[in-house]
């Protein structure tokens, strides 16, 4: 019996060390980074541009000729949306593929669920979650591109204010993101001076929210409406806002921020306001504008390659694998500690959410300059001036 | 004789995969695979007892998956019960929860009773969903790892071993209460509820027995879930599409094999890790297989594979 | 406040009513086919986003709603032709929760076609009329719902006659009750089973191409529709076409109101809590005999 463990033990203490020389002769070997995302299941809609993203702009350093030479190999799963999913993959990046930087994870519930077993492994974590508590208080090893739900708020009461409105109705979705910013607007609302006085929710797979909005309508001092909610649900209540013939000024909030939201809620949102990145207003940026260039670079290639409008999420994973490319690249370094420190020293990072600086005490570096407010005009993104 | 000679055949084989796994798998990913494999076989062979043995299906047993998961997540979280008891506490509740719903619910038959099962999964589910206060809401909650007699419980080969540890009491469990008198009541109400009852069987407190009991079995196996991921959501415990996933494990393994719902366990758990080299082709191959199981093994892997051995070695 | 209030309750009677009727034909489909076969089928919601996912891809590629619509429905009863010949048919011996298990991975399997052949993306159709919303008593009520409304009243109209009047419906009513005495009748209860399945199919279907203006489609709305569908049914009454269409809408207004009147958050939960509550009382449903178990 012991003969048989230790003939086991042998052949794979053998293989390993192959390994491992194997490894050592092939210097010019590809970069491995992985990508967990939600490419099916209720939040395709963020993971899928995030998967075409990632594919493209990998593709497009290699074509460059990589990383001093080296390609990089991307290994992509799709965790449904799935925590459980999520965390498994996880331990294969990890364990299996051994992957030096992970950018991914498109929700906040996935990245939570990944987010011990990265900082476990020492392994750089570039998050596409929303929501604060991703980064607050600071895990060494996670960083996160989108901007805040506080920011959003913030940006919306910003505009509410200086309309000379203050009482407001906040109809939010029932899945993380809606809960999360409805939580965050809740809180920082009485810093702005607004009084929520009304409040509705919606489930993500709701497909009439006349209901709640007639409830709305019957409150006679609600003087706007904030939505907080992500993805295609929002453009059902937009509208059947329109069918129910309401004119209050409706405020969408940067979830939505994909032309798909637009075109879904069939004029609905005309109309509407809602906090976006630079991404969305595209060619309309001024010229000066520092955010134009890759604004401009991302959505022509994604627009062809993937034929179909860019959105803030591909977006959010633009700015992060970028940003995890160049870490390597001043790192001059495949070794993951080395590779967070060049993120975490990231100044002035340009990406086409916003601008990166990261610190060891931000692991998101946005400020709110990075949102743009605008109103649906015409069916399109029209950057408007603050209180106009 | 023989059934007793069978039963420590198949514990004796599923101890001797769990204790020689480690020894041959290359990395942690794959002991994670394979704790996940033997926590959801431990809800699917409590789920078993409910389906395959009694007869009775239930369409939301990951609510109980789910309270068995946040009882540890809030027990340690709000209320600084350590992990061990709040382990308990969720079993304890699972049980007189099932006990509650149980009575009204298990008087329904058939598909009457799988939409019953459906809508007391769907509330908890949304339960845990919307008082966020308390659970987190849908971004889930952080678990904190359990610390018994000093030792904080983290790696992957600890929980490991512990949820192999209870699958095999588990299965042990389950196959003692087959062989058991309440067994038989079980297959004699499986087969007709009417002649179990003339023959004096209190079918009603029978049928409750089993709910309660594989109701505590998905509460177990969440608990082991949440303390080995260290985070759970609603979705990924006590969603609908778990609950789907367990019914699932049982038929595919088949209906009243309890070893068969492990084999099940472990088909659910690694198809969708082997099928992730068919990229965009994974959910059309995981239906597809799912369909092409019952047409060719109509009743479960292990029941027919067991029909065609004995018929060839006959 | 009392006129407010009058224009409210009509708004959510307006929009349970929509829903409901969407649930109802969905139901209907599952109980045609829990009928010939006593399959639960968990399909049944995915004939639905197949017939609407088809009519938005014909209609973007420039035919007209109307084509579109009817080529929505062929490929939904295609799509029950083919569940019920190459899946249910070989699998006939398998015990009902096996069956159970095939329609869901029947389910899976089609949302993973839709996600190929179409994409992930939510899509919605214009309204089959271009006119504006009618304001009744303070509420305004979309004239797609009308659409709807009016077409499930024509399906269930059809349907009845069709059972009722033609000796293939006829057959199709036979079947479901005794399948052994409908073979020695002479009947070739293969085929009719297979009418059943492509039947409900197109209901299915129809129900999607319709409801799409209102609540939009992506490859995933299979899955919600067909839970509420096999609601809506048991509501009703397993087996029972009116109990399907009553459970329906039922469901859809007690959904609207308990969502407007009592908490958006727990619309869902309302639902649930009345069936449970009508199963406590009824156990057969609504409509629903009491089945007798043979000894």
């Amino acid at each position: 019996m012991s003969n048989i463990w230790k003939s086991l033990r042998l052949t794979f203490s053998t293989a390993a060390t192959a390994l491992l020389m194997a490894q050592a002769s092939y210097a010019q070997q590809p970069i491995k980074i992985g990508a967990i995302l939600s490419v099916t299941g209720p939040a395709s809609f963020l993971g899928e541009p995030q998967k075409r993203t990632i594919e493209m702009l990998a593709q497009q350093v290699n074509a460059e000729g990589g990383i001093a030479g080296r390609k990089i190999e991307l290994v992509v799963y799709d965790d449904g949306g799935d925590a459980n999913a999520a965390r498994t993959f996880a331990s294969r990046l990890i364990d299996q593929d051994k992957v030096i930087a992970m950018v991914g994870g498109s929700t906040t519930g996935t990245t939570m669920a990944m987010l011990p077993a990265f900082e476990e492994a020492e392994i750089p974590f570039m998050s596409m979650a929303g929501a604060l508590q991703v980064v607050q208080p600071v895990k060494k090893w996670v960083f996160k591109t989108p901007q805040t739900d506080t920011m959003a708020c913030g940006k919306i009461f910003e505009d509410i204010k200086a309309r000379g409105l203050s009482s407001i109705a906040v109809v939010f979705g029932t899945d993380g993101f809606g809960r999360s910013m409805r939580d965050q607007c809740v809180a920082v609302a009485p810093k702005y001076g607004i009084n929520i006085v009304h409040e509705e929710s919606f489930g993500p797979k709701d497909s009439d929210m006349t209901p709640q909005l007639t409830n709305v309508r019957g409150k006679k001092d609600v003087q706007a409406i904030v939505v907080p909610g992500i993805g295609q649900t929002p453009a059902i209540l937009a509208r059947n806002y329109k069918q129910l013939g309401m004119t209050l000024p409706l405020y969408v909030s940067h979830g939505v921020a994909s032309k798909e939201f637009i075109d879904l809620s069939a004029g609905g949102a005309e109309g509407a306001r809602l906090p976006v990145p630079a991404l969305l207003v595209g060619s309309k940026l001024a010229t000066e504008d520092s955010q134009r260039a890759p604004v401009l670079a991302y959505t022509q290639a994604y627009e062809k390659t993937a034929n179909q409008p860019v959105s803030a999420f591909g977006g959010f994973m633009h700015d992060g694998f970028q940003m995890v490319v160049e870490a390597i690249k001043r790192s001059g370094s495949t070794e993951p500690a080395k590779i967070r420190d060049a993120l975490e020293a990231t100044k002035g990072f340009v990406g086409v959410n916003g601008i990166y600086s990261m610190t060891a005490k931000d692991h998101m570096g946005l400020d709110l300059a990075g949102f743009r407010m605008v109103e649906i005009k015409n069916g399109n993104w029209s950057p408007i001036a603050s209180g106009k | 004789m023989r059934s007793v000679r069978s039963r420590l055949l198949q514990l004796a084989i599923l101890v001797a995969i769990i204790a020689i796994a480690p020894l041959l798998v290359p990395s942690n990913y794959y002991l994670r695979v394979m704790t996940l494999i033997y926590v959801f076989g431990l809800a699917a062979v409590g789920l078993n007892l409910l389906m395959g043995f009694a007869g009775q299906v239930s369409l939301g047993h990951a609510g109980f998956v789910g309270i068995g998961a946040y009882s540890v997540a809030l027990g340690s979280v709000h209320w600084g019960l350590p992990g061990l008891y709040s382990v308990v506490l969720g079993a304890f509740v699972s049980a007189a929860i099932a006990a509650l719903v149980g009575r009204p619910i298990l008087r329904l038959k058939g598909h009457y009773l799988a939409v019953a099962t459906l809508g007391f999964g769907f509330l908890i589910a949304l339960l845990i969903t919307n008082e966020a206060g308390l659970t987190g809401g849908p971004d889930g909650i952080s678990v904190p790892r359990p610390v018994v007699f000093g030792w904080r419980l983290r790696t992957v080969e600890q929980w490991y071993w512990i949820s192999g540890v209870a699958l095999v009491v588990g299965v042990f469990i389950a196959q003692n209460l087959v062989a058991s008198s309440t067994g038989r009541a079980l297959r004699a109400i499986h087969d007709s509820e009417v002649a179990a009852q003339a023959i004096g069987v209190d079918v009603a407190k029978q049928k409750l027995k089993v709910f309660v009991v594989s109701a505590v079995y998905a509460s177990l196996a969440g608990s082991l879930l949440a303390f080995c991921n260290g985070h759970i959501t609603p979705d990924s415990t006590a969603g609908f599409l778990r609950s789907v996933e367990l019914v699932t494990m049982v038929v595919l393994g088949g209906l009243g094999s309890v070893l068969g719902s492990v084999l099940g366990a472990a088909v659910l758990v690694l198809l969708p890790q082997v099928l992730t080299v068919f990229h965009d082709y994974e959910h059309l191959m995981l239906g597809l297989l799912m369909v092409l199981c019952i047409v060719m093994l109509p009743i479960g892997v292990v029941p027919s594979l067991a029909k065609k051995f004995a018929r060839s070695g006959a | 406040m009392g006129i407010g209030m009058a224009a409210d309750l009509l708004q959510y009677a307006s929009s349970g009513v929509t829903i409901g009727a969407v649930y109802a034909l969905v139901a209907l489909g599952f109980t045609l086919i829990y009928n010939s076969t006593h399959v639960a089928n968990f399909a049944q919601g995915d004939f639905a986003m197949l017939g609407a996912m088809t009519t938005v891809f014909v209609v973007t590629g420039g035919l007209p709603t109307f084509p579109a619509a009817i080529l929505g429905t062929g490929v939904a009863a295609v799509a029950g032709l083919a569940l019920y010949r190459l899946a249910i048919d070989p699998a006939r011996s398998s015990p009902v929760l096996g069956l159970i298990v095939l329609t869901i991975g029947a389910s899976i399997f089609a949302k993973g076609v839709a996600q190929l052949v179409f994409d992930k993306r939510f899509h919605s159709l214009p309204s089959w009329f271009d006119a504006g919303p009618i304001k009744l008593l303070g509420a305004t009520i979309q004239t797609q719902s009308l659409v709807v409304l009016a077409g499930t009243i024509v399906v269930v109209g059809a349907l009845a006659a069709f059972t009722t009047k033609t000796l293939l419906g006829k057959g199709i009513l036979a079947v479901s009750q005794n399948p052994l005495a409908a073979t020695l009748m002479g009947m070739n209860v293969r085929s009719i089973v297979t009418l059943a399945f492509v039947v409900s199919a197109a209901i299915g279907g129809l129900a999607g191409i319709m409801a799409a203006p209102i609540t939009l489609t992506s490859y995933d709305a299979g899955t919600i529709l067909s839970l509420k569908g096999f609601a809506a049914a048991m509501l009703g009454g397993m087996g029972n076409p009116v109990g399907a269409v009553v459970g329906g809408i039922v469901l859809g207004i007690v959904e609207a109101f308990g969502g407007g009147l009592i908490s958006s958050a727990y619309k869902d939960a309302f639902a649930f809590l009345v069936i449970l509550i009508v199963l406590a009382v009824r156990p057969q449903g609504f409509f629903g005999s009491i089945a007798r178990e043979r000894v």
